[in-house]
């Protein structure tokens, strides 16, 4: 027997999954990858530019705040960089840098460092920051580019580069220089709803149209959910009954009356739905813990997003949905406790 | 799991979780080790009040002989487990923690340790109440790790009926293969020990639970069955908590013990197969409860195995024995889920003892120990085998929010299964959380 042996003392269990949070996070970031990348190729350098822009000052607030409260560093847990990914992925690409780079401050301050850091935050640090410059710029965040325009890898889109504090320049001349075809400048949403036109399904399922940098190919977004669905990462149940929400309240109103409502499959391809629904909704600090909550607030999301785009004044409602859901997502925990083994109920 | 339930239409218990289960030891035949030179015997190796003893220092005892008697009927008397002579009654650590009061035994080292003090009895001839008389002069308690006195879980209240004895097979906790190898090696002990039990409770069918990995003992024991025997045995599910009481019952019956009740609120006494082959071998004979196998195990341990050792014997001794290496390293008395962790290496084995763990540092954990933030990812929700809400409860204990705890999210439920502090992704010590609440709380009531 050994002299040497330290005898450790801890309480039981001894055994541990092994699944920690870092692990969790890493495999997210590795999901959003692939999306990012495709983003990159289709709109080129000012969409890599806004996706670095963004993520840095995302990690630069995240451990200005840590010092601040005199914490050591949280980037480790890869929650900050998720929180950048997502954000530039919501943003339009051509999105001037300087005001990407105040939604993510905004974000990481209000969504996240104010509440005390991860997992303490009720709503997702991301779509706060998208909320945010959604208020303060409201032109900038509805200027779209178009998809595969020439020289994309050798030029900024002219938005990009507006210096801090100004509002960026018109783009239309710009537009009708790099493409061919005919761009109205408006996303499937906008076409949609104010011109009556739907685009072609299979586009939107590969992402060849414009729209957020990120939120263009449904596939690409899939199969990353799906990945970290596999992995037990992410509760399909919540991007499943979130798109089934608002395809059945899309179904609905595309019965009433099918030419001025769009299909149901549209809806759940346009727009943000899907990596709302995949990579935000199914964010786990702000959704419910409980199994019967996470379905009520699943299809609340998905509800609330149609609504919202069919009646509100906005093309799109999965940012503002989402971030109810969050808000409503304590309540719901408290309503929806689960029945404890052996616990009689009333009627039970 | 939804799935296998759906699949095979068995009615099993919901959530719990699949840990590695290590099980490399049940192919180790029980083998005896040999005697330490001291024993140490604590007073309260049950639960219970503690026994008092019979013998003072420097007397001389022969190996079975009564050395303390039960302190009432919440209590259970204790036997010489070797011959020798007492060397005091002192202080020592024990696996409950803190120091008690335990009888020292030198062991003659010239002894050839037979058992010396019997009083051999018919069986056939015994009243229930005689049975149960019996079993607490044999001094058992269920083996499984609770200690629980086997006569008064055996002795079933009069306002409560009793139909199916459930015999506890499950040995979930990873490691632990004691009682599989008792069930393969001594079956007709078994067998004998649940005839015992349903007599002395007045039970017409018996259930045997075992977990769907130890097949050959399933299929060992029905070879031992005649047609038409009231005892079954039954397949349950690989899966941690299955041994738990109320786990057990929910598979093997499909009925839920209620909330704060017993398993008597359904009709079921349960006990562990340990725990029945010894009252099997034990009652004819007359004998005291003086040894028990152990499994001991782990990656720290040279010669893995089964061993039958004396109560007493201190876990240095079993050490020197097995061999055992590792830096860092941690003792854990039972299994990983639930047993404690010990401090000082004179620890005794007790009757409550079914396992002897060394876990070195790398399998403590692969990763470091940082305890993040609740995430809310409802891991420990589906975990939680009662289901309750440990994500709720853990952050209503960092808020020192106790009582809320025990009157809104039924802290009282847990039974500090781990489950939830296993899959934890923040490694936050759930459990220890709950187990501070519930002690903060039994203080204010008290
Ligand atoms: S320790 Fe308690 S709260 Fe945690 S899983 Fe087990 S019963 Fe549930
Ligand atoms: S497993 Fe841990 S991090 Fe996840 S919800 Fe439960 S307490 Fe929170």
């Amino acid at each position: 027997m050994s002299k040497k042996t330290t005898i450790e003392l801890r309480t039981s269990p001894h055994a541990h999954a092994g699944e920690d949070v870092v692990v969790i996070m890493r495999n997210v970031v590795y999901a959003l990858l692939p999306i990012c990348a495709f983003t990159v190729w289709q709109f080129g350098i000012s969409a890599l530019a806004l996706l670095v822009v963004v993520t840095l000052t995302c990690l630069l607030s995240e451990r200005l705040f840590n010092a601040l409260s005199g914490k050591s560093s949280s980037l480790g847990d890869w929650s900050a960089t998720i929180t950048g990914l997502l954000l530039a992925m919501t943003l339009p690409p051509g999105f001037p840098l300087w005001m990407g780079a105040v939604a993510a401050f905004v974000g990481v301050a209000l969504g996240k460092a104010m509440f005390g850091g991860l997992g303490m935050n009720a709503m997702n640090p991301a779509l706060i920051g998208r909320a945010f410059v959604q208020a303060a710029f409201p032109v900038a965040i509805t200027t779209w580019t178009p998809a595969f325009f020439d020289g994309r890898f050798s030029q900024f889109i002219p938005t990009t580069l507006t210096p801090p504090f100004l509002q960026p320049p018109g783009i239309t001349d710009w537009v009708s220089e790099v493409t061919v075809d005919a761009f109205s400048g408006a996303t499937p949403l906008a076409l949609q709803k104010f011109e009556g036109v739907v685009t072609d399904h299979m586009d939107m399922l590969l992402g060849t149209t414009a729209g957020s940098a990120g939120e263009t190919s449904a596939l690409l977004i899939l199969a990353g959910g799906l990945y970290l669905a596999a992995r037990r990462m992410l509760d399909w149940r919540i991007p499943v009954l979130v798109l089934v929400g608002a395809a059945v309240t899309a179904g609905i109103f595309y019965m009433i009356d099918p030419v001025k409502y769009p299909d149901p499959l549209f809806v759940v391809l346009s727009g943000g739905l899907m990596l709302g629904a995949w990579f935000m909704a199914s964010d786990m600090v702000g959704s419910p813990v409980t199994p019967l909550g996470v379905v009520i607030y699943a299809l609340m999301i998905g509800v609330i997003t149609v609504i919202i785009r069919l009646f509100g004044g906005l093309t799109e409602g999965v940012m503002y949905a989402i971030l109810l859901g969050n808000a409503a997502t304590p309540l719901i925990d408290q309503i929806t406790q689960p029945r404890v083994f052996g616990e009689q109920r009333a009627g039970k | 799991m939804g799935l296998f339930n759906l699949l095979f239409g068995q009615k099993g218990f919901t959530h719990g979780i699949h840990p590695p289960y290590h099980k490399d030891t049940a192919d180790k035949p029980i083998r005896r080790l040999p005697f330490p030179p001291q024993l140490v015997l604590p007073l309260d190796q049950h639960i219970g009040k503690p026994a008092i003893p019979l013998v003072v220092k420097g007397q001389e005892v022969v190996r079975g002989e009564p050395i303390a008697k039960a302190d009432g009927n919440f209590s259970v008397p204790l036997h010489a487990p070797a011959t020798g002579r007492v060397a005091g009654i002192e202080l020592m650590p024990t696996p409950k923690g803190p120091k008690t009061s335990a009888i020292l035994i030198d062991v003659y080292e010239g002894s050839t340790q037979e058992v010396l003090w019997e009083q051999p009895r018919d069986m056939s001839e015994l009243s229930p109440q005689e049975i149960i008389q019996a079993i607490q002069d044999s001094g058992m308690v269920g083996l499984g790790g609770a200690a629980f006195p086997s006569h008064m879980k055996l002795a079933i209240p009069d306002d409560k009926q009793v139909d199916t004895l459930i015999v506890n097979g499950c040995e979930c906790e990873p490691y632990l293969t004691c009682d599989h190898r008792i069930m393969l090696e001594h079956p007709k002990a078994l067998l004998r020990g649940i005839r015992y039990a349903m007599r002395a409770t007045g039970t017409e069918k018996a259930i045997i639970g075992i977990e769907d990995n130890k097949m050959d003992a399933v299929e060992l024991l029905k070879g031992h069955l005649s047609k038409g025997s009231p005892v079954e045995v039954k397949a349950v599910e690989t899966k941690y908590p299955q041994g738990s009481e109320k786990m057990l019952i929910k598979s093997a019956l499909d009925r839920e013990v209620p909330t704060g009740g017993l398993p008597a609120d359904v009709g079921v006494v349960v006990n562990n197969v340990g725990t029945l082959a010894g009252l099997g071998d034990l009652l004819p004979k007359g004998r005291g409860l003086i040894e028990r196998v152990i499994t001991v195990a782990g990656p720290g341990i040279a010669k893995p195995g089964n061993y039958l050792v004396p109560l007493g014997t201190p876990i240095r001794h079993i050490l020197d024995h097995v061999g055992y290496e590792g830096a860092r390293t941690e003792f854990i008395l039972g299994g990983p889920m639930m047993g404690p962790a010990v401090s000082a290496l004179d620890t005794p084995i007790t009757k409550g003892t079914s396992g002897l763990l060394v876990l070195n540092e790398p399998s403590i954990e692969e990763e470091s120990h940082k305890i993040w933030p609740c995430i809310r990812c409802a891991r420990c929700v589906s975990a939680c085998p009662m289901h309750l809400n440990p994500s709720m409860l853990g952050q209503l204990a960092a808020k020192r929010k106790y009582e809320e705890m025990a009157e809104d999210y039924h802290l009282t439920d847990c039974f500090e299964c781990g489950c939830c502090s296993y899959v934890c992704p923040s490694n936050i010590p759930l459990v220890q959380y709950f187990r501070i609440a519930k002690a903060i709380n039994r203080e204010q009531a008290a």
